[in-house]
């Protein structure tokens, strides 16, 4: 979503609401705090349970720390009462890399579509609504009897796959839509104007300019595959993925190794973020620097 | 090329369409005929037409009290987060001048919803529990001589971590309604001597009718078909539709969960359409 605006759209905000010459309004300063509340009770609660899950073995569920050492990290891996945390890692990634990958593909090629009018065009746009906002608990286990009326086993590459893939593309695709929208159509126009054939524009043109709108959805084709839990919990089979397994521990595991699972989730989806991040921002300097050589 | 535009567009569009139809409508079809069938009592369907299963569902006091336990957590969380998120992205569309500093505000806003929900609802525990930190501070301070027991396992709890989790739904679309409003507009109607209460009653809340209507339907959707966090962070105290729709599944009552599930998409599906009408989404977005 965050690609869904650019600077062009910024670039006039100084002149704001309030008149910018002189002092601010009070609205400045009762918003301003307002905001600091919101991020501060965002992250407040976050950075409580990565800090909490460094306790020694004494540990508790609540504050004061008690000592200091990896004990419960070493535990999550280790012990076999909080199950199987590597297996469910590996097979989360894995799921994650293959929403991402079909999301990827399948939202733009959905969204190149959705550029004109075609007949049914309303009907797949209200299935894709639909589909976004059916409860995903209901949609699991309507997947879940579907393999079983017709005899195919679930799995987390199979069915919990499908399930997933019913809400991670349309998501993709209203975000690609947004990513479309800045689209200068003057460009395919002329690229076709020189003899550019239909692949030609789709891989010379349209590609390279919607590259960090692409990347963006591959960030959410990969968080939100990598977080989802109830599509995923009638669907996933035998084994279980990560989500699946916080939620047994949650239930059962009353140990700061909850928490350091926590925060070794987190860990793996800033370093998400921040790759997509850094590769929006490799893209438009790259881009930048091209343009400055001309 | 030979072949029709229209051909062209559902060649492109086919892919979504081959994942939709096995992975939502025919799920969906699914539950729909299991809700009209019998149940042999262990987990077995009988393929007999019977609208028993709705019968059931709809005269229970059970289900009235359910959907009025979810809806309750609905109107909150939605009211909730539609008051932050409007004002946190009125506060980084309209007071916030250094645009570049505007954009770092609203990626510090999102960064937390690309991770972990169920992590994020069990970081309040240690805050908000009897032993927590915000109970032992008030302790300290000397304002409450009692931990306070509401805080937590509570529909304190529930709405608190729900606006947590979903304020940035509110957020994201809000802001980017607002960032397409012209600022030359709001300057004149300034000039002309409007009040800042006027102007965001007159014009900035019109503009934004499509930003709050897309976070509506997110918040919406989300909060109703959401178990797990009534579940937990009520401590049993609260119970969900869907929470009751898991808990039949588990005893192998597919028809009465069936029942119950259908309708409650229903529901959901007419919220959703109202707020749609009120709105094209699909215009709005690609504009």
């Amino acid at each position: 979503m965050s690609a869904a605006m650019t600077s062009s759209e910024i670039r006039s905000k100084h002149r704001a609401i309030a008149p910018s010459r002189g002092g601010r309004p009070w609205t400045f300063y009762a918003l301003a705090a307002l905001f600091t509340f919101y991020v501060v009770a965002l992250y407040g609660p976050m950075i409580c349970i990565y800090i909490l899950s460094f306790q020694d073995v004494r540990g508790g569920l609540v504050f004061p720390m008690k000592g200091l050492s990896l004990h419960w990290f070493i535990d999550l891996f280790t012990q076999v009462r909080t199950g199987d945390v590597k297996g469910a890692f590996d097979r989360s990634i894995k799921l994650a890399i293959l929403v991402t990958i079909i999301t990827v593909v399948v939202s733009f090629m959905a969204a190149l579509a959705f550029r004109r009018r075609f007949p049914g065009d309303n009907i797949v746009f209200s299935l894709m609504i639909g589909s976004l906002v059916a409860p995903g608990l209901v949609l699991g286990i309507g997947v879940g009897l579907l393999f079983n009326a017709l005899g195919i086993e679930t799995s987390w590459y199979g069915s919990a796959l499908g399930a997933q893939l019913s809400w991670t593309l349309p998501f993709g695709v209203l975000v690609m839509f947004a990513v479309m929208s800045r689209f200068n159509p003057a460009w395919e126009e002329a690229a076709r104007d020189l003899g550019a054939t239909a692949w030609q524009r789709i891989w010379l043109v349209m590609l390279p300019v919607l590259a960090p709108g692409l990347v963006a959805v591959a960030l959410f084709g990969f968080t939100l595959s990598y977080d989802e839990f109830a599509r995923t919990l009638q669907t996933a089979g035998p084994q279980n993925t990560l989500p699946l397994e916080i939620w047994s521990m949650t239930l059962n595991v009353t140990s700061p190794s909850l928490y350091a699972l926590g925060t070794v989730t987190t860990i793996i989806s800033f370093l998400i973020i921040a790759a997509a991040l850094g590769t929006i921002a490799w893209i438009q300097r790259r881009r930048g620097a091209r343009a400055g050589m001309r | 090329m030979t072949l029709s535009r229209p051909l062209v567009s559902w060649l492109f569009v086919s892919p979504l369409v081959l994942v939709l139809i096995p992975f939502f409508v025919l799920p969906i079809l699914v539950v729909l005929v299991a809700s009209v069938f019998e149940t042999d009592g262990f987990g077995g369907l009988i393929p007999t037409f019977t609208l028993a299963n709705y019968a059931e569902v709809l005269t229970s006091a059970l289900t009235f009290n359910l959907y009025f336990e979810t809806i309750k957590f609905t109107v909150l969380t939605w009211f909730f987060t539609l008051i932050l998120g409007f004002f946190v992205a009125y506060f980084l569309a309209f007071h916030v001048r250094n645009p570049l500093l505007a954009i770092g505000l609203f990626l510090l806003c999102t960064v937390p919803f690309w991770t972990s929900n169920i992590i994020r609802m069990i970081s309040w525990i240690p805050l908000l529990g009897k032993e927590g930190l915000i109970n032992s501070a008030l302790l300290r301070v000397g304002l409450i001589r009692e931990p306070l027991g509401f805080l937590l396992y509570s529909s304190f709890a529930v709405v608190v971590a729900y606006v947590h989790q979903l304020t940035i739904f509110m957020i994201v679309p809000i802001f980017n309604s607002m960032a397409r409003i012209d600022k030359r507009v709001v300057e004149a109607a300034f000039d002309v001597g409007a009040s800042r209460f006027d102007i965001l009653r007159l014009i900035i809340v019109p503009l934004c009718k499509s930003g709050i209507a897309l976070g509506s339907i997110f918040v919406v959707s989300i909060v109703m078909g959401d178990f797990f966090v009534t579940k937990v962070m009520s401590g049993g105290g609260s119970a969900s539709v869907v929470g009751a729709f898991y808990e039949d599944i588990g005893v192998l009552q597919y028809p009465s969960a069936a029942a119950s599930a259908v309708l409650l998409t229903v529901i959901l599906m007419v919220a959703v359409s109202l707020i749609l009408r009120t709105v094209d989404i699909r215009k709005e977005i690609a504009r």
